[in-house]
């Protein structure tokens, strides 16, 4: 097979080293000049995050500071990374309670499912991403620590048009 | 007629100073005292330009770069010494482990000692006579430095051989090319000046651009020619195919760790910063300040030295400004492009040029052109020179711009020679099939 010989017609402006070469110097020393960095400076500022931002769980609790959650089951069952360990017990007046909650945030996906299957609106995922451990028994959250956390929840959807319209 | 030239050389000891040099235990101890200076400055300047490359090359993509060492950013160069001295070092098994071992130090002394020679301020007068600021008076200077320089590469070869890496070889292996094809067309652009000076002692060239005026405008291709060579000499963007990290990992010194690959750098750099002087002694009158006969005159005072001294690193640090941005807008050359840049255009056009101006010269010296400054402390032959470079560096420019001799691709082919590839193309579809 012979090399087929392709030949471009291209104009001196688009093949001239020269030119391309000054046109660049003179590209990069007007971004050098330009006092609007685009960097962060990330621990003393933060990005803002999207109120849907899904992060770091939270169990919401009622008034007297118990975890709002019924134990029924359903975000374990909806979990596809199968991280919501939960052992549901039940008190003498028949109410249900988690009596084992934990969720391994190093399994989860952040897919947010839980939050939107929960009946009781008790367990959320939240706008918080800072959150490394040192071993990966510290990934494992379990209800106390849930409950303890105060960052804002995620917000699925708007609540002024939960229909997306 | 030549010997014009020579005359006019003794012409600049008119502003030497009455004073004697200094001698025995006096030249002794400045001398030591300017190495451990000289040493100490390039040592702590190298470690800066590593910050001030990050730093160029974050403003340059609209990045804020490193700032958290120190106030600015000042201790990053520190923070990253310590953390290459207790780095662990690595000895590859298949390696030749003397060559491995000597090639860091074969690229790092050459980088350092060629900066010996460099008159980077005016004499200072002292109690016990003249000091020449310059590490190392050789009456050669600019042979030294040719003759050190290239020794450089072996550092490159070797690391490149002895680390026994497909990667290090190839990177080694075309450093080795490219330096040689670029030292010669340095060395030939470097003739001009000499032909200027008459001297190959560097405060020689410097003297003869204090009473002519710089260099770089009767030399104008001579510096274009020179400074293209020296990016390619010091493996700097667009010339790092040494190194080019997209296609060989990080060329010679991949199976390098810890302070041996800091050695590297620090051979880059110092190369960079010897580059820088020897493009601002050529071509930019060295520690000379324009516009003034003053600073080069007797008495060789503290302030005129000091002066000089930061005309010199303000121009030097110009150059190594235009390094860095260089290297942070252009992209690499293919080696194909390099090679042809070098020998086809480089090369050429230095051998043709030593010969223009060589004829020039000769011809403003027939027609007693005087050398020193006349008309508004503007000299009669720099000027002449110069409009004749302007002109020739314009129709250079005007070859270089037609996409020919550089080009993302071999573009605009007339059709005579589009019929002879079709031809050639045509040729070959006929004879493959017998031929193999």
């Amino acid at each position: 097979m012979p090399i087929q010989v392709k030949v471009l017609s291209r104009p001196v402006e688009d093949a001239s080293y020269v030119r391309a070469m000054l046109s660049g110097m003179a590209l990069t020393f007007k971004h050098l000049m330009n006092p609007h960095k685009k960097t962060e400076q990330y621990p003393e500022v933060k990005w803002a995050l999207s109120p849907r931002w899904r992060g770091t769980h939270r169990m919401l609790t009622d008034e007297t500071g118990k975890a709002k959650c019924v134990a029924c089951g359903l975000c374990p069952q909806i979990c596809p990374a199968n991280c919501i360990k939960l052992v549901p017990g039940e008190d003498e007046e028949g109410n249900r309670y988690p009596l084992v909650y934990e969720i391994d945030e190093f399994r989860c996906i952040f897919c947010g499912y839980c939050q939107e299957v929960c009946p009781e609106e008790a367990i959320h995922v939240g706008r918080h991403y800072e959150n490394s451990e040192y071993s990966r028994e510290g990934f494992v959250y379990d209800l106390e620590r849930l409950t303890s956390q105060t960052h804002p929840v995620s917000e699925l959807w708007d609540p002024a048009d939960p229909k997306g319209e | 007629m030549p010997f014009a030239l020579l005359v006019q050389a003794q012409v600049y000891h008119q502003f030497y100073d009455p004073l004697a040099p200094v001698t025995s235990t006096p030249w002794l101890l400045f001398t030591i005292l300017k190495m451990l200076v000289v040493f100490t400055v390039i040592m702590v300047g190298v470690a800066m330009l590593t910050l001030a490359e990050r730093k160029i090359s974050a403003w340059i993509q609209d990045r804020i770069g490193p700032n958290r060492a120190g106030p600015g950013g000042l201790l990053q160069p520190a923070a990253d010494g310590l953390k290459n001295i207790m780095k662990e070092e690595t000895y590859p098994d298949a390696a030749n482990m003397a060559l491995f071992i000597l090639a860091p130090m074969l690229s790092f002394i050459p980088a350092l000692i060629t900066f010996a020679v460099i008159p980077f301020a005016a004499p200072l007068s002292t109690r016990w006579g003249l000091v020449e600021m310059s590490v190392a008076q050789l009456p050669v200077g600019f042979l030294y430095i040719l003759a050190v320089s290239s020794l450089g590469v072996y550092g490159v070869v070797l690391a490149g051989w002895s680390s026994n890496n497909k990667y290090s070889l190839l990177g080694g292996l075309r450093s080795s090319a490219q330096m040689i094809s670029y030292e010669i067309s340095m060395g030939m652009a470097a003739v001009a000046v000499l032909l200027l000076s008459g001297n190959v002692s560097l405060d020689a060239i410097v003297a003869q651009q204090q009473t002519m005026g710089w260099n770089v405008f009767p030399l104008l291709i001579g510096f274009f020619i020179f400074c293209v060579a020296a990016f390619a000499e010091t493996n700097r963007l667009p010339f790092d195919l040494p190194e080019a990290e997209s296609e060989l990992i990080a060329g010679y010194h991949t199976e390098y760790s810890a302070m041996k690959f800091s050695m590297f750098f620090i051979a880059e750099y110092s190369n960079m910063v010897t580059a820088s002087a020897l493009m601002v002694t050529l071509f930019f009158g060295g520690w000379d300040i324009p516009g003034t006969q003053w600073d080069n005159i007797a008495p060789h005072t503290g302030l005129k030295f000091l002066l000089t001294l930061a005309f010199f690193l303000g121009k030097l640090l110009f150059f190594l400004f235009l390094y860095m941005w260089v290297r942070w807008t252009l992209p690499r050359f293919r080696y194909d492009q390099l090679m042809s840049l070098g020998w086809k255009f480089m090369l050429p056009l230095a051998l043709a040029y030593i010969v223009i101006t060589g004829g020039a010269v000769l011809v403003l010296d027939m027609l007693n052109v005087p050398h020193g400054a006349q008309w508004f402390g503007i000299s009669p032959f720099w000027a002449a020179l110069g409009v004749l470079n302007v002109v020739l560096a314009a129709l250079v420019f005007v070859i270089l711009d037609r996409g020919r001799i550089i080009s993302p691709a071999y573009s605009r082919l007339s059709p005579r020679q589009v019929a002879h590839l079709r031809a050639i193309s045509a040729r070959r579809s006929v004879v493959a099939p017998q031929g193999d």
